[in-house]
């Protein structure tokens, strides 16, 4: 009996201490998000007074109005979202099929192409920066989406490549080989088995490409102009010669991430979806 | 077959400009004096090794990224389980915890600029409220913090990144393994190492060589953090190789992304060799 009660006491404890470290975590991660927000509804005064507040004594959002009427910040939305969404189209399908070959197949160059692989993302962006802007002013396309799409798609490729080939290699071969004693052949086996347990991972997958797209900042200054700049430049831009306009830039920052927020907690449902429907239940 | 889409591209994209970098690198390739532009060989390297800012950066480098990654690592597994429990709002609390890794990196370092400023950071007002500081600390100003500064800065970015990696994986983890742990009596730790951490092990694998490359890479965080100051405390050398090519410098930037990236290599075959094992065993 003491012992039961003991185990109990044990497993409530444990619970508790999970709760608080989850909670600690929490708040170190969502901190600066709500210390962004607080800033971005506080009247400039406030912003620069001497005593730090943390709820403004008069919250205003003339900020975010001004940000929609003066700095026209919806296109810069749009233009991330366009650029964002084909990058992650293209860079899934792509990876996909190249991730399962790696997986499955052992062929020569394998290793080589792999490494080839890998080795690109080694070299600093600012090093592909100046030449790929010569080679997209030449083919006519600089200053266009497609410039863009194409430059993330270099780094977004491979990084999605070895991602999936690592989920890949978790799930055991033996699923696809019993389906294809069963009479299916490699695509059906594919489509049938892999796929379906695979789409947690290809969401989370898809979900960092879709990221990696919308936040770059360094190509997106180098390949638009004013007509299709992308976020993180108009972010950028309310910085002046004479410092940082602090209100502007927080309510451009909260306006940023919540479209993303909102995506984010739809591709979770689908996880957890994907995940109790295609999971490995034996 | 399969490859050919990946490879077209990657071609196309990446080696051409790679190629063009590594001829620039044996020419002193500025465009502040482009009639000047000719091969000088090895020129670059040779000046490239006499830098001291070069060898700091690169120490600079080292700590940012093992400092960097490996608290991203436990803070993000450590986040990765205990969102893999059953409670209320689950989904609520996984969403919301990976919010920082959908942030763009300019404004992550802009926000955070905000948090630690000397004058109206926030940062300084709790430490001051808690008693730990009676005056506020320019913590990007001052040589002694800036550098930890922006390490905690990367640390918060890249939690996200691991949990929700981590958490992927943990789903494919079949249920009787861990029956099997509790058949055999195992306490929770000895079922952390016997069972999560193996069958986690290409994904741990290959999501920790992911980020040292990211993070060894990454020039966004510290460049709208410090621009790489105060003199120089902050600068890794992806960020030198950056304010290299914005100086026009084109020739030394990329003899030293070269170099930034050889290194990674160094880093990385053994880890590929590993992984090249570790897949014909299971073959």
């Amino acid at each position: 009996m003491r012992n039961e009660r003991m185990l109990r006491l044990q497993r409530v404890l444990r619970r508790l201490l999970g709760n608080i470290l989850l909670a600690a975590l929490l708040v170190f991660l969502l901190f600066p998000f709500y210390w962004t927000f607080v800033t971005s509804i506080k009247p400039e005064k406030e912003l620069y007074a001497s005593v730090v507040t943390y709820w403004p004594k008069a919250p205003t959002f003339t900020s975010y109005t001004r940000l929609f009427t003066e700095y026209n910040f919806l296109k810069p939305m749009l233009n991330s979202l366009l650029v964002a969404f084909f990058t992650t189209v293209i860079s899934l399908t792509v990876s996909l099929l190249a991730a399962y070959a790696f997986s499955r197949y052992r062929f020569r160059g394998r290793k080589f192409f792999m490494t080839l692989f890998l080795t690109n993302n080694m070299f600093p962006t600012v090093l592909l920066l100046i030449p790929l802007f010569a080679i997209m002013r030449k083919a006519g396309i600089l200053y266009t989406p497609t410039a863009l799409i194409l430059s993330y798609t270099t780094f977004t490729i491979p990084f999605s490549i070895w991602l999936l080939n690592g989920y890949l290699d978790d799930l055991p071969r033996s699923l696809e080989e019993a389906a294809m004693v069963d009479g299916a052949n490699r695509a059906q086996a594919f489509l049938k088995i892999i796929f379906p347990m695979l789409v947690p991972c290809i969401i989370a997958t898809g979900a960092y490409v879709f990221m990696t797209a919308w936040n770059e900042y360094t190509f997106a200054v180098m390949f638009t102009n004013e007509r299709n700049r992308t976020i993180p430049v108009a972010l950028k831009n309310f910085i002046g010669q004479l410092g940082v306009e602090w209100g502007m830039l927080t309510a451009g920052g909260i306006i940023t991430i919540i479209p993303v927020c909102i995506l984010f907690f739809f591709a979770q449902k689908r996880l957890v979806e994907g995940l109790t429907a295609g999971a490995v239940k034996g | 077959m399969l490859l050919a889409p990946a490879l077209a591209t990657i071609l196309a994209v990446v080696f051409i400009p790679v190629i063009n970098a590594v001829l620039m690198s044996f020419q002193n390739y500025d465009l502040r004096r482009p009639s000047q532009i000719r091969f000088i060989g090895l020129g670059n390297y040779i000046a490239v090794f006499k830098d001291p800012l070069f060898w700091q950066a690169l120490l600079k480098t080292v700590i940012w990224v093992s400092a960097g990654v490996g608290f991203q690592f436990v803070f993000g597994f450590m986040l990765a389980l205990l969102l893999n429990r059953h409670f209320f709002g689950r989904g609520f609390f996984r969403s919301i915890s990976l919010i920082p890794w959908v942030t763009p990196g300019v404004l992550i370092g802009l926000m955070w600029r905000w948090i630690f400023d000397g004058n109206y950071g926030v940062l300084n007002d709790l430490l001051s409220k808690l008693g730990l500081i009676e005056n506020n600390i320019p913590f990007l100003a001052q040589q002694s913090t800036a550098f930890p500064a922006v390490i905690l800065t990367i640390i918060w970015q890249g939690i996200p990144f691991f949990a929700l990696m981590l958490l992927a994986g943990l789903q494919g983890i079949p249920e009787e393994l861990y029956d099997a742990a509790d058949v055999d009596g195992a306490s929770l730790i000895q079922r952390f190492f016997m069972v999560t951490v193996p069958s986690l092990k290409n994904t741990i694998f290959i999501t920790t060589m992911l980020r040292i490359i990211w993070v060894a890479n990454s020039v966004d965080v510290i460049f709208n953090l410090t621009e790489g100051g105060p003199a120089y405390s902050t600068q890794t050398l992806s960020v030198y190789v950056f304010n290299k090519g914005n100086a026009l410098n084109l020739g030394y930037a990329s003899t030293m992304a070269i170099l930034l990236a050889l290194a990674l290599s160094s880093v990385a075959i053994p880890y590929l060799k590993k992984l090249f094992k570790s897949q014909e065993e299971a073959l």
